[in-house]
């Protein structure tokens, strides 16, 4: 086991720069001069172009670019944006919303999810099984923006139960941004654990314990539920870190001061150094949630053995 | 005489179990909104058979027969469509959730792949103690370590293989940890679905033994399901012929064997390859002309008249009983049925 997280953990190392590296490249080839975009209508004096480009390491070739940029992160130094913000203090702001509207989704999506899976699993071809694969393929197949509206229309404007955007009213107002920010997860969640417990519960070892004697709570929990969670647990794993990653257009339409906007501004003003910034710590969190899972993996299931 | 685990003789006599008009049925259905039966495969279509204390009856047929479907409607992990099975007296298909709990103890299930019917997530050591979770009275707590060491090296497996997982076993091993599993609970029956065919010739031998070490060991009768023929003859005291959802012929060992009456049964015999080629060369074969009809819409009358080379009217017109024809207390299901030696080895 130590073995392998060692290697898992070497492997983060090629990962980071090949991202960075990537999209660092990417915003580098953006068309466009965003020292001049910098200043709207007005031309900057000529010395004060010069100025900034030497200071953003606009005139290097880009492998030197990348190389300064990546120099400036191991000493802690995120950089600055183009109009004089640490990226740092940026990352500091924006992170903890995100972070606290991906955990809420996740655990909308967890609860919900779950439950609607095994219910619908366990009573296949009843009415609750048909309404949920029903709803879920609804909410799977609608554009998530059209979903965010309407769901501001009926919940916040016409019944006025949730906020309708922004975060002025402390947590409740993160509740409706992240219900629909976890309603597609929350679909994909529930039909992967039905279609996982309707294999398992007609699994061999579940007739076996069937035949033993156990009592059917006995029988479903302890041997169809255990063995069914594995393809979930991977699935929210993954998932984990994509809400994480902050939802540009969730964010966007609740008016949420988080990452995924900011990265939607920065990428309109090819901020690059905020842009490869957040990025890079994103790319970090989905490599440690893929990690865990790997890691929780082994012990929901003794047949893979890391070594 | 023989003893049970805890030292009961097992005596003869009235049989443990008795299977009388066995019906189950699948209902197949069309629409979505409004379900409506449009018919019904015909699984096992009213079948009858006893079991003795001690005894092997075995079971063969072609794959979809219903032989697993019996296995499976006896422990009521099927529930039958009518019928009834009585075990010492009482009527399993009547029995209620307590009753059936107490059932599992004494009729247990050797399933045939041992791959799939181990739970991958638990150590051998909790398959097999698992059962005295619920059914607590039959090993004391504290001689349950004694017993699944006894239990292991009983099946030929090593006390110490109790805290590994099933993936770490062979299949003859496997199958091994699914006997052992069977066991823990001291039944009187265990069925066994085709406990060997998922397994390679010699390690069938080896698993074919082991189970004829236990019934001697300990009194248990078997229902013995498979479809290769030389694998039942070899471990069974009865046999009974299925074909699509029905019993054709049901006799002793030899009299199935040596004195087949039934032409389905005879095809069958005359199909086992035989290891000496000079007989193998010298043998008239009987060659069955089609497929087995759909259960779903089996024919008329006799069922296997469609495949017969006896066939006459009454065959499509009237469904011969399974009835002793010959005195020889070996009932056949046909009309013309007769007495045909088919070489075998």
């Amino acid at each position: 086991m130590a073995r392998y997280l060692a290697r898992r953990l070497l492997q983060i190392i090629p990962v980071f720069f090949g991202a960075t590296f990537l999209i660092y490249a990417a915003v580098y080839s953006i068309p466009g001069d965003p020292i001049r975009a910098l200043a709207g209508d007005r031309p900057l004096p000529a010395s004060t172009i010069e100025a900034l480009r030497d200071e953003f390491n606009l005139d290097d070739p880009l492998p030197v670019q990348y190389a300064k940029y990546i120099a400036g992160l191991f000493r802690g130094d995120f950089g600055q944006s183009f109009r004089g913000r640490e990226v740092s203090e940026i990352l500091r702001q924006r992170f903890p919303v995100t972070i606290r509207l991906g955990l809420l989704a996740f655990a909308i999506e967890v609860v919900i999810g779950l439950l609607a899976g095994l219910l619908a699993g366990l009573r296949r071809g009843s009415f609750l099984d048909n309404l949920v694969l029903v709803s879920t393929t609804f909410v799977i197949s609608i554009p998530i923006f059209v979903l965010g509206f309407v769901a501001q229309l009926v919940l916040g404007v016409r019944f006025g139960l949730l906020p309708v955007a922004g975060l002025r009213e402390g947590w409740v107002s993160y509740v409706l941004p992240a219900m629909v920010l976890g309603s597609v997860s929350l679909a994909y969640a529930a039909r992967l654990t039905r279609t996982s417990l309707v294999e398992n519960l007609r699994a061999d070892y579940v007739r076996t314990a069937t035949a033993k004697g156990m009592p059917r709570r006995r029988v479903v929990g302890r041997h169809a539920l255990r063995n069914s969670l594995i393809p979930v647990v991977t699935f929210l794993g993954v998932d984990l870190g994509a809400l994480m990653g902050g939802a540009i257009i969730t964010e966007g339409i609740f008016n949420i001061p988080g990452i995924g906007r900011e990265v939607f501004v920065a990428v309109r003003g090819q901020e690059g150094t905020i842009v490869v910034g957040i990025v890079t710590a994103l790319v970090m969190i989905f490599i440690f949630s893929t990690l865990l899972v790997d890691i929780l993996y082994a012990f929901l299931d003794p047949r893979i053995r890391y070594e | 005489m023989a003893t049970d685990l805890n030292g009961r003789p097992r005596t003869d006599g009235e049989p443990l179990l008795r299977v009388e008009g066995l019906v189950k049925h699948f209902p197949l259905t069309q629409g979505i909104v409004f379900r409506k039966q449009i018919g019904a495969v015909q699984a096992v279509d009213g079948i009858s058979f006893e079991l003795r204390r001690g005894e092997t009856l075995g079971l063969v047929g072609e794959s979809g027969c219903g032989k697993s479907t019996v296995a499976k409607t006896l422990l009521r992990l099927e529930e039958p469509t009518a019928g009834h099975a009585y075990f010492q007296g009482k009527d399993i298909f009547a029995l209620g959730k307590r009753e059936l709990r107490a059932l599992r103890r004494d009729i247990q299930i050797v399933f045939q792949d041992p791959y799939a019917s181990l739970n991958p997530r638990m150590t051998v050591g909790d398959i097999i103690t698992e059962p005295w979770e619920i059914h607590s009275d039959v090993v004391p707590k504290d001689q349950r370590d004694a017993r699944v060491s006894d239990l292991l090296r009983r099946v030929g497996l090593n006390p110490d293989d109790r805290n590994r997982y099933p993936h770490q076993f062979s299949g003859g091993q496997r199958q091994r940890i699914g006997i052992a599993r069977a066991l823990t609970l001291n039944p009187d029956v265990i069925i066994c679905d085709e406990p060997v065919s998922a397994l390679d010739v010699s390690v069938q031998a080896q698993v074919m033994n082991l189970l004829e070490e236990i019934q001697d060991e300990f009194g248990i009768a078997f229902v013995f399901i498979a479809h290769d023929l030389s694998v039942v003859r070899h471990i069974s005291d009865r046999v009974a012929v299925m074909y699509l959802g029905r019993i054709v012929e049901i006799g002793d060992e030899k009299d199935i064997y040596e004195r087949p009456t039934h032409p389905y049964t005879q095809a069958l015999l005359s199909a086992v390859p035989i290891p000496d080629p000079d007989i193998e060369a010298g043998r008239d074969r009987i060659v069955l002309e089609g497929d087995v009809p759909s259960p779903a819409n089996p024919p008329s009358g006799c069922r296997f008249r469609t495949r017969c080379w006896k066939a006459e009217d009454i065959c499509a017109e009237e469904d011969p009983a399974l009835i002793d024809r010959f005195g020889h207390g070996h009932p056949s299901a046909c009309h013309f049925a007769e007495i045909r030696e088919v070489v075998t080895s």
